[in-house]
C-alpha cells in the first residue's frame, strides 16, 4: 500500500471505528443527555472518518468512495489502533477509552495543521474544533468519576488501568510514522507523546486517580492486526451493505 | 431573471438550514462562494459540522433553487478550509435565533487549546434571565448545547461557539 494512502486510513480507521463503538451507545445511555452526548460525539466522529476516506479512496485511486472504504474492506485492511476497537463495558469503560483517544486525537490534528497536504491540513482545521469539546467532555467526566464516590473512584481506575496498555501504540511511530514525519505530511509523534503524557497525567490528578506505569504495551491495529472485537463489530456494520451491494440510500 | 453573483446569493436566501428553518445558509456562513461559469453555476459550500446531516439537504435545494431561477443545473462542492466557525453567523440571523428560542453564539469562537473553558453567562432566550446552567454541552443538533433556565424554569438550547 502506499505510504499516504495507509497513513489516511489510520486516521480515517481510528475516527470510524470509535465512531461506530460510541454509535452503540444510542439508546443505552446512563441518562438522556449523556446518550446525546455519545452519539453526536460518534456523529463528528463519523463525519470525519468520511472526509478521510473519501480522500483514501482518491489517493488509492480505483473509484472508491467513502461507502467502499467502510463496508468492503475486511478487518485486516483496517489500520485503527487497538484502543478503540475495544468494547463498549460499562459508562466509565467507555470515558476512559475516550479520554485516551481524545487527548491523542486533539494533539494529533494540531500538529496536523501542519502538514504539507492541503487536504489532510483542511480535515485537521475541521476536525480540531469538534475534538475540542469531545476532550472536554471526557476529561471532565474523568474528574467527576475519579474524584466522586468511592465507587467510581475505583472503578474508573481501574478501567485507566486496563487500557493504559493500549496507549503506547498510539504514540510510538513506526517506520510509516517516520516516513510521514520526513514526507512532510505527518505528525511527529514523540514529540507528541510528551504533550499528551503531560496532559494525561495532569486530568487524572486532579481526578485523584493514579497514573499508571508504563508496562508492555499492546500494538497491531496500526499494520492491520487486529483483536477478535474488530471482527464482530464489522460484521454488524458491514452486513447490510454487503447483502445488498447495489443499494442506495 | 439576471444571472449574477449578488442576485444568486439573494436566491439562496430562500434555502434555510433544515434543523433550524428560521436561519438561511447565506445568513450561516455556508455559502463560501458562488462562481460564474459560462454554462454553469459552481456554489461553494462548507459544512457547520463534519457530521452535519443537513448538509446533504442543503446541497440539494441549493441545486432545486438554481434549477427553478436559471433552468440550469448547478454545482455544489464542500470546501472545509477555512473551517466553518459561528463568528460568520451575521448579526440579523443571531437575532432570529433568539427570536425562535435559541439562545445565539456568545462571544467569539475560543481558544481551542484551553481543556477547560470558562463558563458563559448565557441569557434564556425566553425571558431574559442570565440566571441559567449547562446541562450538557451536546444537545439537540451538533451544533446545539443545553441549558435550562432557573427562572422561567424552561430548557432552551444554546448555539455554541466553534
Ligand atoms: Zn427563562
Amino acid at each position: 500500500m502506499e505510504a499516504k494512502l495507509e497513513y489516511t486510513l489510520r486516521i480515517a480507521d481510528n475516527a470510524l471505528i470509535l465512531g461506530q463503538r460510541l454509535g452503540e451507545w444510542c439508546g443505552h445511555g446512563p441518562a438522556l443527555e449523556e446518550d446525546i452526548a455519545l452519539t453526536n460525539i460518534s456523529l463528528d466522529l463519523i463525519g470525519q472518518a468520511r472526509s478521510l476516506l473519501t480522500y483514501a479512496g482518491e489517493l488509492e485511486g480505483n473509484g472508491r468512495d467513502e461507502d467502499k472504504m467502510a463496508f468492503f474492506r475486511d478487518a485486516h485492511d483496517f489500520r485503527n489502533v487497538l484502543l478503540v476497537e475495544q468494547k463498549n463495558g460499562h459508562f466509565g469503560d467507555t470515558i476512559a477509552r475516550q479520554f485516551l483517544f481524545d487527548h491523542f486525537s486533539w494533539l494529533f490534528y494540531d500538529a496536523l495543521l501542519k502538514s504539507n497536504d492541503d487536504t489532510l491540513r483542511a480535515i485537521a482545521e475541521k476536525s480540531i474544533k469538534e475534538v475540542t469539546y469531545h476532550r472536554r467532555h471526557s476529561s471532565e467526566w474523568i474528574i467527576r468519576l475519579g474524584d466522586g464516590t468511592e465507587e467510581s473512584h475505583s472503578k474508573i481506575q481501574e478501567s485507566i488501568n486496563e487500557l493504559w496498555a493500549f496507549t503506547g501504540e498510539m504514540y510510538t511511530p513506526d517506520k510509516l510514522d517516520q516516513q510521514a514525519l520526513a514526507d512532510g505530511y505527518g505528525v511527529d509523534l514523540v514529540q507528541l507523546s510528551e504533550y499528551w503524557k503531560q496532559n494525561v497525567a495532569g486530568v487524572l490528578r486532579q481526578a485523584t486517580l493514579n497514573v499508571p506505569e508504563d508496562g508492555w504495551m499492546q500494538k497491531g491495529g496500526k499494520k492491520g492486526i487486529h483483536s477478535e472485537h474488530l471482527g464482530y463489530m464489522l460484521a454488524e456494520m458491514q452486513h447490510i451493505p454487503r447483502t445488498y451491494p447495489d443499494a442506495q440510500w | 431573471m439576471e444571472r449574477n453573483e449578488a442576485h444568486i446569493l439573494e436566491l439562496l436566501t430562500a434555502v434555510k438550514d433544515p434543523e433550524i428553518p428560521v436561519l438561511n445558509v447565506v445568513d450561516m456562513g455556508v455559502i463560501r462562494k458562488v462562481d460564474l461559469n459560462d454554462d454553469h453555476i459552481v456554489v461553494t459550500i462548507t459544512p457547520t459540522y463534519s457530521g452535519c446531516p443537513a448538509m446533504d439537504v442543503i446541497s440539494m435545494n441549493v441545486k432545486a433553487t438554481l434549477k427553478r431561477a436559471f433552468g440550469e443545473d448547478a454545482e455544489v462542492v464542500s470546501q472545509l478550509s477555512p473551517a466553518w466557525t459561528t463568528d460568520w453567523i451575521t448579526d440579523e440571523a443571531r437575532e432570529k435565533l433568539r427570536e425562535y428560542g435559541i439562545a445565539p453564539p456568545e462571544g467569539k469562537s475560543h481558544d481551542k487549546s484551553q481543556l477547560f473553558a470558562e463558563p458563559k453567562v448565557i441569557a434564556c432566550p425566553k425571558c431574559g434571565s442570565e440566571n441559567t446552567t449547562l446541562v450538557s454541552e451536546f444537545g439537540s443538533t451538533s451544533c446545539k448545547a443545553h441549558y435550562k433556565c432557573s427562572d422561567c424554569l424552561e430548557p432552551f438550547d444554546y448555539f455554541k461557539c466553534i
